[in-house]
């Protein structure tokens, strides 16, 4: 079976203006909402107490707020968690209890306040200074992942591709921090994770198409740097979308089986893959031709060796 | 010939993937309920405790399946958690306080298994449920209490040389000294340089005052030390908490990672964590006045403190004694059966309270607690600020010279006895610690991401299979049997490796694999294609394919491997066990992609001439 079968190629880099637009118009956007909105930063960066409880019955959020505020947690979130029986609770830091001592305090405040049995499901509290250097570290983290991978594409291919492929990286990393702050999502430590492994999904892309181009460059002679990368997108392209689909039928899977604590994982990747995708075939590929790359760039020195002509002269 | 593997190649690859389905099985058996009997300060299980066990279960008519002696602890399986409930009650009753008695549940794993190292996976705290708690050493207050130190001996090595001072005082990282004349200052200077080789010092002899500048590496060894002795402490800790399979850790410069499986009771386990306390031993100060004391004029060699009951007390500042000298504290009865705690101390500690009190005899002796409660204020540099709390426990007469082991009456109840003596045994912190993260996981949540992350794994094993079969048929089962050998692997290495966890995030790396998997069959196959369209012959085509699309997966996946490696170095708990899955199903998914489905390939096409492939 097959799903695309391209007999002419497609000419990708006559819409490169459109896709520049386009990229440029949608990172404005991310970077506008980012400013404005910020990232709805989860527990894990903002520090703070949550408390999830399991209720037997379908619980009444409206009367878990009115126990909370009466045991003066007036500042409680309380949101449901997947089903109706799940309860999130949301707490700040405070100064004047005992942090690492409220989950407990809670839990009993919501047995005597609801008269059922309440069943705890997660607690987690996170200190003020622990949000701040993760904060730091996933910022450390992206950077120096962006950075190996510069360095690593540099070796192996040619600098203009790396430059490439981060930018695309870039990209993908900045698109998707865009949705997760217009849509106000939480961002947690698990999203961090799909970030990266987002990172490493787009970049597989990338370099797939840019292993065609070299490819390409050095096979096909006499050709603009434009179609050769038309060609090279073209030739990846029913690849590039079977893996999509493979990618995105599990993540599809996570998302609806995986539960209510690997939602934002899922989403994140689910996102990520879509804009990966597309940044792999216009924003690098784009970006390298833009810097000028040549067939000269690619092809490895040609080492002559003393005495090999002649040879070939004497039968 | 085109397409064949040595024979060699091909058993290799079915010897891998046959070593790691055999090194994944014991993640079929289920778990055993067994006890957990382990010594504790010092102690370990030996033969007679194993013994003593036996014999106690038996006694009592509790069925075990298997008693073993392992690494100082005690191992008892038994067929039902009724069994194992009442097993627990009665060896929690007969083996005294010298073993705590932990609930577990031991991997049913089959001994020809088990010895050839086959072990199940480890599962995270959000699979197995349990709390776990990230602790900050205060690393302010370790180098504090050096200066302190350093303050008191300094004092003391000038006045055994006779060396005439004005003063000793901390100034910053420094310890400043003041001399009356030049010559002194020259002495000091001599004999402090030969003593403490690890300090800078510089002199002025304008102003006579030489200073002494801790060096880095001085700072670097009081803090390394600090987060060591904590480590030690909490480790002691956490086995009186009798914890099956607990885990104590270093996390970078100032944390301590504490990981209780299966605990739910979280406020016993904090507040025995939380217990920063010192102890030191001080002379009461008979002579000052309180009430003028209490009016501000507290005397320059006192300190103002307040009892229990709130009653203000005087001290003198030397201090007698502090807690790090104590080896070992227990509660007790005396002749009167009043409570009392008995303390050991080292015989550094034995000397300094030999002569501390042998000229105080009849006065009153006062044990001072010491608590660092954490408040929510930060200094400059972002670390937590501590609260002092001190308060005096106890105050008894010092009945004759003490040695290095003497006791403490008046401690109050029997259960205060006993948590002073739980509180001193535990040893005293140089550094205060405070819980700055706490994660606790339900068991039925644990139980619940246990079932969603397979049902994702299976449901996305499900969907690519299908997918796979349509678009490349035979190829397309060849590509399937390639990812079902992938985890297999995957489990196989896990369980291996004796450091790696199963996370949900983990689980979800695993499915991220599969997706991730079959893109190095689908750049093959869509390569093969592509060389069929060219007019290649079919084994040309399979050659080319294979050999087209591998630098290409090679550099595909190492990039990948960039980005799993740094999460695994960043992250922490289920982000970093995210990192492991990936890491390992980059590698094994690289393997079974490439090398796997060519030999089955090889085997069924390979070498001959074929019109059709069915891709």
């Amino acid at each position: 079976m097959q799903i695309l079968q391209l007999k002419e190629t497609v000419a990708f880099m006559s819409y490169r203006k459109m896709a520049m637009v386009f990229s440029a118009l949608l990172m404005i956007a991310s970077i506008a909402s980012l400013a404005m909105n910020k990232l709805n930063f989860g527990l894990d960066f903002t520090g703070g107490t949550l408390i999830e409880v399991g209720f037997e019955q379908a619980a009444d959020l409206k009367k878990v707020r009115q126990v909370m505020a009466d045991n003066g947690f007036g500042d409680a979130k309380v949101q449901f968690y997947g089903s109706s029986r799940d309860v999130v609770i949301r707490l700040g830091l405070r100064e004047d209890v005992k942090a690492e001592m409220l989950g407990n305090e809670i839990l009993a405040i919501l047995e005597s306040g609801s008269g059922q049995k309440v069943d705890m499901r997660r607690i987690e509290f996170v200190g003020a200074s622990v949000g701040d250097e993760l904060a730091e570290q996933g910022g450390l983290a992206m950077l120096t992942a962006l950075i190996c991978i510069l360095i690593y594409v540099a070796f192996r291919f040619e600098w203009r591709f790396a430059v490439g492929s981060v930018i695309a990286l870039f990209h993908d990393v900045l698109l998707t921090l865009g949705l997760f702050s217009v849509l106000q999502l939480e961002f947690d430590l698990t999203v961090l994770a799909a970030i990266l492994a987002v990172i490493g999904y787009s970049l597989n892309d990338t370099i797939v198409v840019s292993d065609r181009i070299r490819e390409n460059f050095r096979k096909v002679r006499d050709t603009l740097p434009e179609d050769i990368i038309n060609i090279s997108l073209t030739q990846t392209l029913s690849r590039t979308f079977i893996t999509s689909i493979t990618t995105l039928l599990v993540l599809a899977a996570l998302f609806f089986r995986g539960g209510e604590l690997i939602h934002g994982f899922a989403t994140a990747l689910l996102f990520g893959v879509f804009v990966g995708t597309y940044s792999s075939i216009y924003v690098a590929s784009l970006v390298a031709l833009a810097l000028g790359v040549s067939r000269e760039d690619l092809i490895p020195e040609v080492i002559e060796i003393e005495g090999e002509d002649q040879e070939q002269m004497t039968p | 010939m085109l397409n064949k593997y040595p024979l060699w190649k091909t058993l290799m690859v079915a010897f891998i993937v046959a070593m790691g389905a055999l090194y994944a099985t014991p993640n079929l058996y289920g778990e055993d309920p067994a006890v957990q009997v382990s010594g504790l300060r010092g102690v370990e299980a030996n033969l007679a405790t194993l013994d003593t066990i036996k014999a106690n279960l038996t006694d009592n008519n509790i069925a075990f399946t298997g008693i073993v002696l392992e690494k100082g602890q005690v191992l008892a399986r038994f067929n039902n958690t009724e069994d194992q409930l009442k097993a627990r009650d009665v060896l929690d009753d007969r083996l005294g306080k010298k073993y705590s008695v932990a609930l577990n549940l031991t991997p049913a794993t089959p001994d020809w298994l088990a010895a050839i190292g086959g072990t199940p996976m480890k599962l995270g705290l959000d699979l197995s449920g349990g709390v776990s708690f990230l602790m900050e050493v205060n690393m302010k207050e370790a180098i504090n209490k050096a200066k302190v130190g350093m303050v008191s001996d300094f004092r003391g090595d000038l006045r055994n040389e006779k060396i005439r001072y004005r003063s000793v005082k901390e100034n910053g990282n420094a310890i400043v000294v003041k001399f009356r004349k030049v010559e002194d200052l020259e002495k000091g200077q001599s004999l402090l340089k030969k003593r403490y080789q690890d300090l800078l010092l510089t002199s002025d002899e304008d102003t006579l005052m030489l200073n002494a500048k801790m060096t880095d590496k001085k700072l670097k060894e009081i803090r390394e030390y600090a987060l060591q002795q904590n480590i030690t402490i909490i480790r002691n800790r956490v086995n009186e908490l009798g914890v099956a399979e607990p885990l104590v850790q270093r996390q970078g410069k100032k944390h301590i990672v504490i990981e209780l499986p299966g605990v739910q009771d979280t406020a016993k386990a904090k507040e025995i964590l939380n217990a920063t306390a010192t102890i030191e031993f001080r002379l009461v100060d008979t002579e000052g006045d309180i009430g003028a004391a209490l009016n501000g004029r507290i005397p320059a060699s006192a300190i103002l403190l307040r009892e229990k009951d709130g009653k203000p007390i005087l001290l003198k500042k030397r201090i007698m004694l502090t807690g790090d000298h104590i080896t070992d504290a227990k509660s007790g009865f005396d002749e009167y059966s009043r409570p009392q705690v008995n303390i050991s101390l080292d015989s550094a500690g034995g000397s300094k309270m030999s002569n501390g009190t042998k000229s105080n005899i009849g006065k009153p002796m006062a044990t001072v607690f010491i608590e660092y409660k954490p408040t929510d204020r930060r200094d400059l540099e972002g670390n937590l600020i501590f609260e002092k709390v001190q308060e005096v426990i106890s105050v008894a007469t010092i009945q004759s010279r003490l040695g290095k082991s003497f006791r403490i009456t008046g401690a109050g109840s029997q259960t205060e006895a006993h948590n002073l003596a739980l509180l001193l045994r535990a040893g005293a912190l140089i550094a205060p610690i405070t819980i700055v993260e706490e994660r606790t996981v339900g068991p039925t949540l644990g139980a619940e991401n246990v079932q969603l992350g397979f049902q994702a794994i299976l449901m996305g094993f499900g969907l690519v299979f299908i997918f796979m079969i349509i678009y490349y048929r035979a190829f397309g089962v060849v590509a399937n049997l390639a990812l079902g050998a992938n985890l297999v692997l995957i489990i196989g290495v896990m369980s291996l490796i004796p450091g790696a966890t199963l996370t949900l995030p983990g689980m979800a790396g695993i499915v991220l694999t599969v997706g991730m998997a079959v893109d190095a069959n689908v750049l093959i196959f869509e390569r093969i294609r592509e060389e069929i369209r060219e007019g290649k012959s079919i084994q040309q085509a399979i050659h080319q394919g294979y050999d087209a699309a591998f630098s290409t997966i090679i550099d595909a996946n190492i990039t990948t491997l960039i980005a799993a490696l740094i999460l695994f170095a960043v992250g922490t708990g289920p982000v970093k066990g995210f990192a492991v899955t990936l890491s390992i199903g980059i590698l094994t998914s690289m393997f079974t992609s490439v090398v796997g489905t060519r030999a089955v390939v090889n085997v069924i096409w390979g070498g001959k001439s074929l019109k059709k492939l069915s891709i």
